[in-house]
């Protein structure tokens, strides 16, 4: 079975981008548009890598990998996270918080799939 | 003879000189002839929002009619030294200075209010892009169409060979965002074209709320005497659009309604014109507790003769859930205010009331504030009390240096060093 990563994001044209490139390399596509039973979600998909929305409807992309770094099971999942917000301090804090990428949008697609390869090579 | 006596002098003065009829200058003001007559003779004394409407149709600093106009140009040439400590400028020699060289004191006086003015605007932008909810939203819907159509179209640029089915669904996601962004954009210039009114559009329903108790100056006689219901109050104004602003809106005016049967509005007025302003004082008299007290010096109609007040309450969190705006004492509208405000200190001690002097840099002479954190609803055995503060701001001049705490409005705009309660940097210093 190849590799799975879950899309957490409320945009659903990103969405349908992000998943037609990644099926494309192989990758087997889950996706979530929100934010409230994200964690849950991601628990019960277990993917190999998480991209991950800030800004969802019901909870902060933040929230979710606070809590997703304090479960043992997903404390090592590389999180590659989205946002609009490009400053210096939005980047700390998702770095402080665990995300293993940080990309702001707009983004390229080239950029996600350098970003996906070297977080799950 | 006292100074608020005179100010009726003054405002003679001063619409004679704008050759306004007296007619005219009291239906600008919205009062009647008459009684702008009694107020011209000294008869009647004025403060507060008649004060500062009447000097606003008069095109003068309100300061101008209160002192009269060596004190407003003497209290402006004190702010522009406070304002730039480093620069020199002897403390002893500012009314020498006012009195040889009345043309450029003047000037410079005129600079400081325009350089106050400037920066009273940076702070509302600044404050507005940081913080506001409905310009963040925006942007970042914007941003995620751009993302889409940009990964989009180069899915189809670089794709050799892509399904007919995922062409069309592409190219239609295009279209659909394409129009999406054509209509977010256009609306977020009809937002920020209304910037120049920073203050003006209400964006969540503690907003509404707020601008739907200034508009009617925070005071309503109709439940000061009975005669009106809070539905009718809060259903026949179209300021409250949202289900939540009309709640918020029957949560305040009952508490109001309360609060006035505590403290009536004419024995109010008696005791704060025997007692002073001393909520404490205020308080004893009527056997009410102090939060109601700052919350009925806060309604108060214009011509109570207490002048302006101000007032912020917060709920445990820290979290502002009332501002009453004060002249010169500047409120963060999205961002979080300074920690060192007495209202915070009053949450970290229950029940303590604080009474302090504050002045906020290049934002005047100084305040007077009375600050109290009370449980926020009825305490039992089986739950741990929920507390609220409430700081009411009063106008305070001649205040000893020893005696005042400087404090902030909000750390983005912060200009203060070394500040133990600094979050965040300042746009207008360098540094944390």
């Amino acid at each position: 079975m190849g590799k799975r990563v879950l899309v957490i994001e409320d945009e659903p044209n990103i969405i349908e981008a992000i998943s037609f490139l990644l099926s494309r390399e192989g990758w087997h596509v889950d996706t979530h548009s929100n934010g409230h039973d994200a964690a849950d979600v991601v628990r019960a998909k277990a993917p190999d890598l998480l991209i991950l929305d800030v800004m969802l409807p019901g909870r902060s992309g933040y929230d979710i990998l606070t809590e997703l770094r304090e479960d043992e099971a997903t404390a090592n999942l590389p999180v590659l996270m989205l946002t609009a917000r490009g400053q210096s301090k939005d980047r700390d804090l998702a770095e402080r918080l665990g995300a293993s990428r940080f990309m702001t949008k707009p983004f390229s697609n080239a950029e996600v799939l350098e970003a996906v390869g070297e977080l799950v090579p | 003879m006292p100074q608020r006596q005179l100010a009726g002098t003054r405002i003679r003065e001063r619409r004679i000189m704008a050759r306004m009829r007296q007619a005219d200058l009291a239906q600008r003001a919205g009062i009647s002839a008459s009684y702008l007559n009694l107020i011209e003779h000294n008869r009647r004394r004025i403060g507060g929002k008649l004060l500062v409407r009447i000097a606003e149709k008069l095109s003068v600093e309100p300061s101008v009619l209160s002192e009269g106009a060596e004190a407003a140009l003497l209290s402006a040439l004190r702010e522009a030294r406070a304002a730039a400590p480093g620069a020199g400028a002897e403390a002893d020699t500012v009314e020498e200075f006012a009195s040889r060289f009345p043309g450029w004191a003047a000037l410079l006086a005129e600079r400081q209010k325009r350089v106050t003015d400037l920066e009273r605007t940076v702070e509302a932008l600044t404050d507005r892009l940081t913080h506001d909810p409905h310009l963040a939203a925006a942007l970042h819907e914007m941003l995620s169409t751009v993302t889409a159509i940009r990964s989009t179209a180069s899915i189809l640029a670089d794709t050799r060979e892509i399904e007919k089915e995922w062409r069309d669904r592409f190219h239609r996601n295009i279209n659909e965002d394409a129009a999406r962004l054509a209509s977010s954009s256009q609306a977020l210039v009809s937002y920020l074209d209304g910037a120049s009114e920073v203050e003006a559009s209400a964006t969540s329903p503690q907003e509404e709320l707020e601008a739907f108790l200034a508009a009617q100056d925070y005071h309503f006689p109709s439940i000061e005497d009975g005669s009106g219901r809070i539905s009718d109050l809060v259903n026949d104004t179209p300021m409250l659009q949202s289900a939540p602003a009309r709640g918020l809106a029957r949560m305040w005016l009952e508490r109001y309604r309360s609060d006035a049967e505590a403290l009536p509005l004419e024995a109010l007025k008696r005791a704060i014109g025997v007692q002073g302003v001393d909520p404490a004082r205020i308080a004893r008299r009527f056997h009410a507790d102090l939060a109601a007290v700052m919350r009925r010096m806060a309604s108060l109609p214009a011509d109570s003769g207490i002048g302006g007040v101000g007032m912020v309450s917060c709920d445990a969190s820290g979290t502002i859930t009332f501002r009453r705006p004060l002249d010169g004492f500047a409120l963060p509208r999205f961002a979080a205010a300074c920690p060192l405000w007495p209202l915070f200190q009053a949450l970290s001690r229950p029940m303590v009331p604080l009474r302090q002097h504050v002045v906020q840099p290049g934002h005047g002479e100084g305040f007077l504030t009375y600050a109290i954190s009370q449980p926020s609803s009825v305490v039992s055995f089986d739950e741990e009390p929920l507390f609220e503060a409430h700081m009411l701001i009063l106008p305070a001049t001649r205040v000893a240096a020893d005696d005042v705490r400087e404090i902030g409005v909000s750390c983005r705009i912060c200009p203060r060093e070394g500040c133990a309660g600094r979050r965040e940097p300042s746009i207008l210093a360098e540094g944390f």
